[in-house]
């Protein structure tokens, strides 16, 4: 989370509020933040840090598992309209790469701009080639998308 | 003792003799309707209690409605990754 927390501010920018959700007591989040985080990224956390100590939330997102005890690592992206758009999750040793989270929402933010106009292709990162789909582009895509070039 | 791999989970190391199940034929009470989370759909709400700029507080997914929202789970506080 203190990756996060590092990169709150590229957040912000994108309109994006964070909520992180743990097993542990609103209690423990505080001491955690006061003794480690805070330590980590040079302030406070910024968002809210949720406690789910009987796992009720995890377990509505699929995220909560019962023999540990504990919050998978599970990351969602949550649009204006409350729909979940993109969801990745990972068992506890391996950590997140936030800048993926970022290039995602980003593209989200992209394709709702355009009202689905226009789409994101593999490896899309602002400024690079959107696709507009349509009759023309079936069976084209060979002509403007080059996988080698525009990934 | 040896020492045990800390992992990267919160240690929830402690186990119990199981305990024999009730035998009824009655449907578990608190038992939680599952609609679990899909990409496409409407995240399902939820309203925890939560740490948040030096003061305990509440948190409501449905009040961040009109925004974007990156919901984090992750293991444990004070876990290593």
């Amino acid at each position: 989370m203190s990756a996060v927390a590092a990169q709150y501010d590229t957040l912000q920018k994108l309109g994006v509020e964070v909520i992180s959700v743990s097993v542990d007591s609103q209690f423990v989040h505080k001491v955690w933040n006061d003794n480690e985080l805070s330590k980590m990224v040079k302030k406070d956390i910024p968002f809210h840090m949720a406690s789910d100590g009987a796992g009720n939330v995890g377990k509505l997102f699929g995220v909560y598992d019962e023999n540990a005890g504990v919050e998978l690592r599970g990351r969602f992206i949550i649009d204006p309209d409350g729909v979940i758009q993109a969801m990745e999750v990972l068992t506890p040793p391996v950590g997140r790469k936030f800048s993926e989270s970022i290039r995602q929402i980003q593209a989200y933010q992209h394709v709702r701009s355009k009202k689905g106009a226009e789409v994101c292709p593999a490896g899309w990162e602002p400024g690079k080639k959107v696709l507009k789909p349509g009759p023309d582009l079936v069976g084209n895509v060979w002509k403007v998308w080059d996988p080698f070039k525009d990934h | 003792m040896a020492d045990e791999n800390a992992g990267c989970a919160r240690p929830t190391g402690a186990t119990a003799p199981e305990t024999p199940e009730k035998k009824t034929t009655e449907p578990q009470a608190k038992e939680i309707k599952m609609s679990v989370a899909r990409v496409g759909t409407k995240a399902p709400d939820f309203d925890a209690p939560a740490y948040y700029r030096g003061g305990f507080t509440r948190v409501k997914l449905s009040d961040f409605a009109g925004k974007w929202v990156l919901l984090c789970f992750y293991p444990g506080d004070f876990t290593f990754v």
